[in-house]
């Protein structure tokens, strides 16, 4: 059997190609392709769909204007999912802004140290991953609850006297969020800041630039590419995360995870989850495709 | 001009803490006047803390003590970019996301210069260093030796007080630094900018300085020309590391005014010319250079040894000869190649005389 694949390019290719690309086109592709079909036929009654199926348009009319759903009453919010949407977006853009602007430094410093700490370090940093994601969410909320320990160690030095709010709101769900995500930001910033190239700032600042112009004008644009993976790493599954909005939310901040979530759970309502999570994905993709397009060529110029 | 010398370091030390947690003494105690306009190296092999001398002046590095002054005025403490100096990086470090344009209108962006001046400036610094016409270009689009004007370019068009050159041909193949050699000293005179420069290549420093400096763990042991440097070494190692020099060690046996008599031990007794003073019994070590000692058959006027040649080898212009004398001392003589009769002086096992006039060694007692 060996032997007959010696010598023979094509089938060595398709031996070392062919398990991985079955994978993906099983457990992958097919499943987006049910989902896409979902998202076009009509509910059933006890959640999965009407059989046989029956096309319809109304799941995703239905996201641009609640109003249009066979349940929605008289004060109807027509814009009720295209604010969720925009919602989730905004608390997207907020964590990936946060993980941005705390990872650089972090990753910066992580670099600048003797290899044996760096990489100690860089393991601090990835220890987490280790932890359950679940998990690691819980053992946060006993740190922001109400009775938690935050709130317990300043009530106790009486720096406050009401438990501050941290968790079931907007807040909870940022911090939570930020605390998940900040790693995906650091890893490809540290990555790109550790091969930067140090007397270049040297120069910058031989040829008078002041240490901050020197940073915009050199680092910062040749540590680009590192910027852009953090921002696409966090940004892509934060929009659409629901443990954590779930978990530190409380159920009182809805994220767009959160509406898919219960699509498939309590609303019974596939065809409508399906629908959103495509238009997600379309999202999310002409973003992604977006930014790569402005920042490949900017690197490209760069490299 | 508060002052005559471009730049002066005064007494200055730099200590770096080692990984291990000790101290390293890289500059220690440096004085050095270099004098407005002058093109000035600093000469010593890797770790002799010619680099560092350079980054403190340049603001890279803060001096641990001392005082660092740039036309009188006394910069220590001031930041790099805040100099009015500029440096030419052994690497080049060009920016490599920038266009050569942008890399050498970089100083000029910072000074806050118009857009439509720099880049007319820029096409005039591009056509100083013979590359004009290629603004758009990128550092990676360009030949090592491109790289290096440019990164002249990007330096001198900010007209700076003192132009800084760590090792700037080290990365050039050999022809190429010959030709550069030559055009930099041109240019040096052309802008009439003081250049300090510095090299681990004692023929670069000796071709093109008005004065340098050779330094050793820390310390400047010589500053001077390049004719004394060579001629009139101050110590063992400033001879040693310009050049090749034959070293006899010997001892005082008297001096009459300028004349020292000195016994090299077991290979006869020598006659030196020397200004300085020496006591009977004094440990010296007499130091000549190789094309300063003649191959004779027989001896003549000055100083004679008597030696056996251990050694011929050819090197096409000249032909060195190892000769063991009959104490422990040995020599390398160097003839030239003149003539064809020139090749055949000695063969190896020959017995020869070493002659050199009383002028030409030099007596070194560190």
């Amino acid at each position: 059997m060996l032997k007959y694949f010696r010598g023979k390019k094509g089938l060595q290719l398709f031996g070392l190609i062919g398990p991985g690309a079955l994978w993906m086109l099983v457990l992958f592709n097919l499943p987006v392709l049910i989902v896409m079909f979902i998202s076009f036929v009509e509910r059933g009654r006890a959640g999965g769909i009407k059989l046989p199926p029956v096309y319809t348009m109304e799941n995703y009319a239905q996201f641009f204007n609640a109003c249009t759903s066979q349940f929605a009453g008289p004060e109807c919010d027509p814009f009720l999912y295209l604010g969720i949407f925009g919602n989730s977006v905004r608390i997207g853009l907020i964590v990936t802004l946060w993980c941005i602007l705390l990872g650089y430094p972090l990753s910066y410093f992580i670099a600048k140290q003797k290899p044996i700490w760096r990489d100690a370090l860089m393991i601090l940093v990835v220890i987490p991953f280790w932890t359950n994601f679940l998990v690691r969410t819980y053992a946060l909320k006993s740190v922001l609850a109400t009775e938690g320990l935050f709130n317990t160690f300043l009530t106790n030095l009486h720096i406050i006297n009401q438990p501050l709010d941290l968790m079931f709101n907007e807040f909870g769900v940022i911090v939570g969020l930020i605390y998940g995500y900040l790693p995906f930001a650091i890893l490809p910033m540290y990555a790109s800041i550790e091969k930067f190239d140090h007397s270049l700032m040297e120069a910058a600042s031989d040829l008078g630039a002041p240490p901050w112009r020197a940073f915009l004008k050199v680092m910062l644009p040749l540590t680009m590419p590192g910027v852009v993976a953090a921002l696409v790493l966090v940004f892509v599954p934060v929009v659409g995360a629901f443990i954590t909005p779930d978990i530190m939310g409380g159920g009182k901040v809805e994220m767009i995870g959160t509406l898919i979530n219960r699509q498939f759970g309590v609303a019974r309502n596939w065809p409508f989850g399906s629908a959103m999570s495509l238009i997600l994905m379309l999202l999310v993709l002409v973003g992604v495709i977006y930014y790569f397009r402005s920042t490949t060529e900017e690197t490209r110029r760069a490299m | 001009m508060a002052s005559e010398f471009a730049v002066e370091m005064q007494d200055v030390v730099k200590q770096f803490v080692t990984p291990e947690g000790g101290i390293l003494s890289a500059v220690n105690h440096v004085t050095m006047q270099i004098k407005d306009g002058e093109f000035f190296s600093l000469l010593g092999p890797s770790g002799c803390g010619k680099t560092t001398s350079l980054r403190m002046i340049a603001g890279l590095e803060l001096p641990t003590d001392g005082k660092i002054l740039i036309h009188g005025k006394d910069v220590s403490q001031v930041s790099a970019f805040q100099r009015p100096v500029n440096t030419v990086f052994q690497q080049y470090a060009l920016f490599p996301h920038m266009t050569v344009e942008q890399n050498i209108g970089f100083g000029l962006e910072m000074m806050g210069v118009p857009r439509a001046e720099r880049s007319k400036r820029v096409s005039e610094a591009l056509a100083m260093v013979r590359l004009p016409g290629i603004e758009m270009r990128k550092p990676n689009q360009l030949s090592g030796g491109q790289q290096q004007r440019i990164a002249l370019a990007r330096a001198l068009i900010n007209k700076p007080e003192v132009l800084l050159l760590d090792e700037p041909l080290g990365a050039l193949d050999l022809k190429l630094r010959k030709e550069m050699q030559l055009e930099l000293k041109t240019l040096q005179r052309e802008v009439g900018i003081t250049f300090i420069y510095v090299t681990h290549d004692q023929e670069e420093a000796l071709t093109m300085s008005d004065r340098i400096a050779v330094m050793s763990n820390g310390v400047a042991l010589q500053i001077d020309q390049p004719e004394e440097i060579y001629e009139r070494p101050a110590t063992k190692f400033v001879a040693d590391f310009i050049g090749e020099t034959n070293f006899l060690d010997g001892v005082v046996r008297g001096q009459n005014g300028r004349d020292v008599e000195i016994d090299l031990p077991g290979s006869g007794t020598v006659h030196i010319e020397s200004s300085r003073t020496f006591t009977t019994g004094q440990q010296v070590s007499v130091a000549v250079r190789p094309e300063k000692l003649t191959l004779k058959k027989e001896a003549q006027g000055g100083n004679n040894l008597k030696g056996r040649v251990e050694e011929v080898i050819y090197i096409g212009t000249d032909t060195h000869y190892g000769v063991r004398f009959a104490g422990s001392h040995k020599a390398r003589v160097r003839e030239q190649n003149a003539t064809q009769a020139n090749k055949e002086i000695a063969k190896s096992g020959d017995e020869v005389t070493v002659s050199f006039t009383r002028t030409s060694p030099r007596i070194l007692t560190e």
